[in-house]
């Protein structure tokens, strides 16, 4: 049995304000979706809703996992379902080591009481393949990273994390071709050995050639407007995506 | 400085603390025949007891003269529950201890006394990591051992009320005179009067201890007064670190602790300072911390304050010789009734001295932390270089901080630093732990063990465990 994020008709408000209007999607472990839109269509926000930020309300609609009423859960308790989040903008946390931060997150997932000896024969394979010096272990977390050192922290806590469902929230941006192809390759090692599904939040078409799309949505005004093929991608990178507002078709 | 092991080895000495470790009360028959309230009958009993000499008792009675026509403090927390009429400030050894001596071995220790110590890690810190220890028990040094390499090499550790009768010149000529002197302020008056116990240490030139010395004090019965003073001397290019812990049950009626410490760095000479004062929440703890300084040498106080209802501590370096330089960093927790009035205070009065002072505090359910500062830089100097900071973090919004630091620069030749932050645990951040399987309590402590890293990262490591151990009891139930 696959397990499926089954979002219907999610309305969400933060401030009084909606964000969400009615989003409807389907991501099916083993496959890769791409979330595709102007600046403030709601992209990021919906990442957050799904993982179960505060500070948004969600009105209606329904977010299922596994059988599982995702929105009645903490962010805790959704990542302990197997939802991921990798940030845009990942927090920094002054004085906790990343090597301290993988090896906690690492232990409560897998319920282990894993020594740093013992973790390390865990983590350096991943370090190796996301091409991370272990010098980067004994920084803090995410404090003075660089952007695309902080991309590759959180693909590094996904791949331990080893999630049912990613979702990469922007993802590609601050990182160069090279960096963006190491990413994307253990986005996809880790979607081949575990059967992840991913939903992935993008401006550019540039990660779609890394990590093909199974789907491809646009997102505008909180809404989903069309879907399509990786061609679709195509289509939205070469008109824009004002075509593709209500009432101009 | 100090060689630190991996973590697996050693973290299991501490590891075990829990608020039962701490609340823990022995039996106390004594108390109720001990005599309450400040006299100089009491005085002179504990000079008597001790057999003391008599330049001794002479600065006793001149402590409690002093004590008396002292006002309190005019800065600072409310004092006025604090009733002197109440407080036990003596209690012979031969009533809590059962021996007037301080043994040699903890088989020599009374069972109950031995098995507190044993709780709180202390006979097995000693085995794995420490060079010495002492542990004092109310008003008593119960145990007190210097391992035999550095006896052999003329270390001396010692309860101070040994030191006081087998090494009188070295003693009265530190003892409260240059450092910290009897007429310093009201509660360095009254520690002159009823001082007992404590630790000494005199580490010869040269001599570079390079394991930790530690003492333990504990008080058990409700009430108590203790008031260990703690002279320590680091001759010329000697090295040492010695650290303190402290901690008592709770009662709900007030203790008082007000201890001394006393500390020459002598040239070329290091020496670190670390404690972890653990009172219960009905403790004040008035304590005079204070090192001078020479040439060349360093000093290092390294302190974390997590108990007692009000906390008046500001370690003091001053730094009389030319290039000393003095290292502050300390972590004070104010909780639900408590106040956190703690900083530190750095005399540069030398040419090209140095100093860097870094205070971080915690404050939770209305907790008020306060951090008091005092630079001053004397005309001579020149070339000096002083660094400040403070950062605060409240855990709630109905807890406060404050920061008040004073500056006295009489030399314009000099560079100075001050930088302070108040910050909140953001939403943000805490959302962004939880995404990665964390509880909203496990990622409030994670915030909350990275803002103090700086400062736990200088304790060995068995003590950084249980610093961060104590701050995770004081969390506990802080969310949600």
């Amino acid at each position: 049995m696959t397990s499926t994020l089954e979002i219907k008709n999610l309305v969400a408000v933060i401030d009084g304000k909606q964000v969400l209007n009615g989003i409807t999607l389907t991501v099916p472990q083993g496959e890769v979706h791409a979330i595709m839109g102007p600046n403030g269509s709601g992209k990021t926000t919906l990442s957050q809703v799904i993982m179960g930020h505060p500070k948004y309300k969600v009105v209606s609609g329904s977010v299922r996992f596994n059988d599982q009423d995702v929105l009645a859960l903490t962010p805790d308790k959704r990542s302990e379902l197997g939802l991921f989040l990798a940030f845009q903008y990942p927090k920094e946390i002054p004085g906790v080591k990343l090597l301290t931060f993988l090896r906690m997150i690492y232990n409560l997932k897998t319920k282990q009481r894993l020594t740093i000896m013992q973790f390390r024969k865990v983590l350096d394979p991943l370090l190796a393949a996301l091409q991370v010096d272990a010098t980067f272990l004994e920084r803090y977390l995410n404090t003075g990273f660089s952007g695309g050192e902080k991309k590759k922290a959180e693909v590094l806590q996904m791949a331990l994390l080893q999630p049912a469902i990613a979702v990469l929230d922007e993802t590609d941006s601050g990182l160069d071709i090279d960096a963006l192809r190491t990413v994307c390759e253990g986005v996809q090692l880790l979607k081949q050995q575990t059967g992840m599904g991913v939903l992935m939040i993008t401006h550019y078409n540039r990660i779609l050639d890394y990590l093909t799309p199974d789907v491809v949505h646009v997102m505008i005004d909180g809404k989903i407007v069309r879907s399509g093929s990786k061609e679709f991608a195509k289509e939205v990178e070469e008109k824009g995506y004002d075509w593709l507002r209500e009432g101009s078709v | 400085m100090i060689p630190q092991k991996t973590i697996e080895k050693t973290d299991a000495i501490f590891a075990g603390l829990n608020r039962d470790t701490f609340d823990h009360k022995n039996q106390s028959d004594y108390a109720k025949l001990a005599t309450r309230g400040l006299s100089e009958a009491l005085v002179r009993k504990i000079s008597t007891a001790k057999h003391e000499p008599d330049w001794m008792l002479q600065k006793r009675l001149e402590g409690l003269r002093l004590f008396l026509e002292k006002p309190l403090p005019n800065f600072g927390p409310d004092l006025s529950a604090l009733n002197f009429e109440e407080i036990i400030f003596y209690v012979a050894p031969g009533e809590t201890a059962g021996t007037d001596q301080a043994s040699k071995s903890w088989d020599d220790v009374s069972p109950d006394i031995k098995r507190t110590f044993e709780r709180l890690g202390i006979p097995e810190a000693e085995k794995k990591m420490l060079a010495g220890v002492g542990a004092q028990y109310e008003s008593t040094t119960v145990y007190h051992r210097l391992k035999e390499r550095w006896e052999k090499l003329g270390v001396i550790f010692e309860d101070m009320d040994v030191a006081v009768q087998k090494y009188p010149e070295l003693v009265q000529k530190y003892f409260m005179t240059r450092c910290v002197p009897v007429n310093d302020h009201k509660f360095a008056a009254l520690h002159a009067a009823v001082w007992s116990g404590g630790t000494f240490l005199y580490v010869p030139a040269g001599v570079k201890v390079d394991a930790p010395l530690q003492a333990y004090f504990r008080m058990n019965a409700e009430n108590m007064g203790q008031f260990e003073h703690t002279l320590m001397i680091i001759e010329d290019g000697a090295e040492a670190h010695y650290i303190e812990g402290c901690s008592a049950p709770k009662y709900g009626t007030s203790s008082l602790h007000a201890g001394c410490v006393e500390v020459f760095v002598q040239p070329n000479a290091r020496f670190r300072y670390s404690s972890v004062e653990n009172w219960s929440r009905d403790t004040y703890n008035l304590n005079t911390k204070r090192a001078l300084v020479a040439a060349d040498a360093r000093m290092e106080w390294v302190g974390g304050n997590m108990g007692s209802c009000v906390t008046m501590l500001y370690p003091c370096s001053i730094l009389q010789g030319e290039r000393a330089h003095a290292e502050h960093l300390g972590i004070a927790f104010a909780g639900a009734g408590q106040v956190q009035d703690t900083g530190a205070k750095v005399i540069h009065s030398a040419p090209n001295t140095t100093s860097s002072v870094i205070m971080k505090s915690l404050s939770k359910d209305g907790g008020h932390s306060i951090y008091r500062g005092l630079l001053t830089i004397s005309p001579r100097a020149k070339g000096s270089v002083a660094k400040v900071k403070c950062d605060a973090l409240l855990l709630d919004d109905h807890s406060t901080s404050e920061t008040i630091p004073d500056m006295n620069v009489h030399q314009s030749d000099v560079t100075i630093a001050h930088e302070a932050t108040v910050g909140q645990i953001g939403e943000e951040e805490v959302f962004y732990l939880m995404s990665r399987g964390l509880t909203e309590q496990a990622a409030h402590a994670l915030v909350v063990n990275g803002f103090i890293e700086p400062i736990v990262k200088s304790l060995p490591l068995e003590y950084a465990v249980e610093m961060n151990r104590l701050i995770e009891l004081e969390m506990e139930g802080s969310v949600g």
